[in-house]
C-alpha cells in the first residue's frame, strides 16, 4: 500500500562552502499520489529524489515516509534510474528477484515470486536469457520488475525512460502509472519532459534553480489512460509550459548553470 | 534401390559428424605445427651436441633418450611422487595467495585512498624476486616445505591483489547504488554484487599467479627439500642422468601448460562479458 512522503524544510549543500543546491523545500505527497518533479537540468530535482530514496541525507531538514524520518535506503521506497543497471552475470529472472533475495528469500523462492511480474511486463519468453541481449526497453522493464518485486510503498523514477525510443517510452508512460494505481503505490517521477509529466502525474511540481526550490504546482485532473492527442492533455501541457517559462530566472540562472551541473553530478 | 543406399550412406556419415571432426582437426593444425617445429629444433640441437666432442657427454638431452626416460618414469610410476609433491606445494601456496590476495585486493580497490597508499609499496615488493626471500624464509619457517610455500605466496599475492583491486575499481558505481537501493547489506553486497562482478579479473590474476608460482617452484625446490620436480632435476644432474633431466623438464612444461589451460577454462566459465 502506498505511503505518504513529506519533505520538511530540506536545504542541501554538497560542501559547507558551496551555495545550496536545494533550499527550503517543504511539501507533502499523499499515499497513492502520482507526482512529477520538473525543472531544468541542474536544478537539484534528481538530488531531491536521491534523498527520498535515502541514498543521500539532506544537510538540513528531513524526509519522512509515513511520518518516520528516513536515514537509509530500503526496497520499500525504491528508485529506478535512467540506466537499467542490470547485473550481467544474472539472468532476467534473477535480476528481477534480487531485492527479494536481499530481503532473505532463497533464490528459488524469489525467482518463483517474480514470475507473474515478468509475465505482466511482457517478459514471459525472456526469463532465462542474459540481460545483455535485451533491448533498452526490455532492460528497463526488467528494472521495473526488480523495483516492483519488493512490493514498494513508493516508486521513485529518475528520468527512467529518457534513453528509450519513442514507442517504448509512450508504452511505459502508460503502463507504469496504471501499475502504480492498481497497487496503490505512491509514484514520484523526475523528468524534464513536459509531456511525460502530463502523461504520468496527478500533480506536477516545478522547480527553479540556484537554489533549487519548488516554485509552482499544477494539478493534472485528466482521466486515465491519458492520450497525448486529447484536448485536455494539450491544454494542461500549454499551461504547464507557461508556468514553467514564468519560473525561468533567465540569464542569471543560465550563467550559473554549469556550476550547479557539476555539483549535482558529484552526488 | 540405389537411391536408398545413397541415403543410408549419407546418414551414416552424418552420424560421425564429419564437420565436428574436421573442425577439431583444423583447430589442432597450428598447435601441431608449433609442436613439430619445437621437436625439430630439439632434435637438431641433440645432433649438434652429439657431434661436438666437447659436449657429447650431454647427448642424452636429445629427444629420443628423453622420451625413453619419460616412458620409464611413467611406467615405473617414479614420476608421480615428485609431481604430487610439487602440485601440493602449488595448491597450498595458491590457496594462501588467494586467501590473502583477494581480500586485500577488494579492500584496496574499494577504498580509493587505500589503493593510492598501497600502490608504491606493493609495486616495490612485487618486483623483488620471490627467491630473494629464501634466506629469510629459511630462518622464519621450521620446515623447508613451509619455506617454499612462503616463497610461492610471495610470488602469487601480487598479481592476485592487483588484478582484484583493478576489478573492483572497474565496477559500475550504479551497481552499488541499485543494490543499496534494493536494501543490500554489506555481506550481501559482497556476495551478490562485488564477487561476481570481479570474478573474471580475479581469475585472470590467479592465472598470472599460477604461471609465476610454477616458474618459481622449480628453483625453490633446488634448496633443502628432497621431493618435487625441482629436486628431481637437481638429482638427475648430480647423477649425470641427462635423459631423466630432460624428461623432467618435459613434465614441468606439460604440467605448466595444463595448469594454465585449467585457469583459462575457469576464466571462460566465470566470464560474463558478452564477446
Amino acid at each position: 500500500m502506498g505511503a505518504s512522503l513529506s519533505i520538511d524544510y530540506v536545504t542541501h549543500q554538497f560542501s559547507p562552502s558551496a551555495a545550496p543546491t536545494l533550499k527550503d523545500i517543504d511539501t507533502r505527497i499523499e499515499p497513492g499520489e502520482m507526482v512529477a518533479l520538473i525543472g531544468r537540468s541542474g536544478c537539484g530535482k534528481s538530488t531531491l529524489l536521491h534523498m527520498m530514496a535515502g541514498l543521500l541525507i539532506p544537510s538540513q531538514g528531513c524526509i519522512r515516509i509515513n511520518s518516520r524520518q528516513i536515514s537509509k535506503p530500503s526496497a520499500k521506497w525504491n528508485m529506478m534510474f535512467q540506466k537499467a543497471s542490470l547485473y550481467p552475470w544474472m539472468s532476467v529472472k534473477e535480476n528481477a528477484a534480487l531485492g527479494l533475495m536481499f530481503a532473505g528469500l532463497s533464490k528459488a523462492e524469489a525467482v518463483e515470486k517474480v514470475d507473474p511480474l515478468l509475465d505482466m511486463l511482457g517478459l514471459h519468453d525472456k526469463k532465462d536469457v542474459n540481460v545483455q541481449s535485451l533491448s533498452g526497453g526490455q532492460q528497463q522493464r526488467v528494472a521495473l520488475a526488480r523495483s516492483l518485486a519488493t512490493d514498494p510503498d513508493i516508486l521513485l523514477l529518475d528520468e527512467p525512460f529518457s534513453a528509450l525510443d519513442a514507442f517504448t517510452r509512450t508504452a511505459l508512460q502508460e503502463e507504469v502509472p496504471a501499475i502504480c494505481r492498481e497497487r496503490g503505490i505512491t509514484m514520484i517521477i523526475v523528468t524534464h519532459d513536459i509531456d511525460e509529466a502530463v502523461a504520468m502525474a496527478d500533480r506536477v511540481l516545478i522547480m527553479s534553480q540556484n537554489p533549487g526550490r519548488i516554485v509552482e504546482e499544477l494539478e493534472v485532473d485528466l482521466p486515465w489512460p491519458r492520450r497525448h492527442m486529447d484536448n485536455g492533455f494539450q491544454t494542461r501541457r500549454e499551461e504547464l509550459m507557461n508556468r514553467f517559462k514564468g519560473t525561468d530566472n533567465g540569464l542569471q540562472g543560465r550563467q550559473q548553470h554549469t556550476a550547479t551541473d557539476q555539483s549535482e553530478s558529484a552526488a | 534401390m540405389s537411391a536408398g543406399t545413397t541415403t543410408s550412406t549419407s546418414s551414416a556419415v552424418s552420424l560421425f559428424a564429419p564437420t565436428k571432426l574436421v573442425r577439431l582437426l583444423s583447430n589442432l593444425q597450428y598447435p601441431a605445427m608449433g609442436i613439430t617445429g619445437l621437436l625439430f629444433l630439439w632434435w637438431i640441437g641433440g645432433l649438434l651436441i652429439q657431434n661436438n666432442e666437447n659436449l657429447s657427454a650431454f647427448s642424452a638431452f636429445a629427444p629420443a633418450p628423453a622420451f625413453q626416460a619419460l616412458y620409464d618414469l611413467v611406467t615405473s610410476g617414479e614420476i608421480w611422487a615428485p609431481i604430487t609433491s610439487s602440485l601440493y606445494r602449488i595448491l597450498v601456496g595458491m590457496t594462501w595467495g588467494i586467501a590473502i590476495g583477494v581480500p586485500v585486493g577488494v579492500t584496496i580497490g574499494y577504498i580509493g585512498v587505500a589503493l593510492k597508499v598501497a600502490n608504491v609499496p606493493f609495486q616495490f615488493l612485487r618486483m623483488i624476486s620471490p627467491l630473494a626471500w629464501m634466506p629469510i624464509a629459511v630462518m622464519a619457517f621450521e620446515t623447508w616445505d613451509s619455506a617454499i610455500i612462503f616463497l610461492l605466496v610471495m610470488a602469487t599475492v601480487w598479481p592476485i591483489i592487483f588484478s582484484t583491486a583493478h576489478g573492483v575499481r572497474r565496477i559500475d558505481p550504479n551497481w552499488f547504488k541499485v543494490a543499496r537501493n534494493l536494501g543490500a547489506s554489506g555481506p550481501q553486497m559482497l556476495r551478490r554484487i562485488i564477487l561476481p562482478a570481479i570474478m573474471t579479473d580475479v581469475m585472470a590474476g590467479i592465472r598470472l599467479a599460477v604461471g609465476v608460482a610454477w616458474v618459481v617452484l622449480v628453483p625453490a625446490e633446488y634448496l633443502g627439500v628432497t621431493s618435487g620436480l625441482g629436486y628431481a632435476i637437481n638429482d638427475a644432474r648430480d647423477t649425470l642422468s641427462y635423459d631423466y633431466l630432460a624428461a623432467v623438464v618435459l613434465v614441468i612444461g606439460i604440467i605448466g601448460y595444463g595448469l594454465d589451460s585449467v585457469c583459462n577454462l575457469l576464466i571462460k566459465r566465470f566470464n560474463w562479458h558478452v564477446e
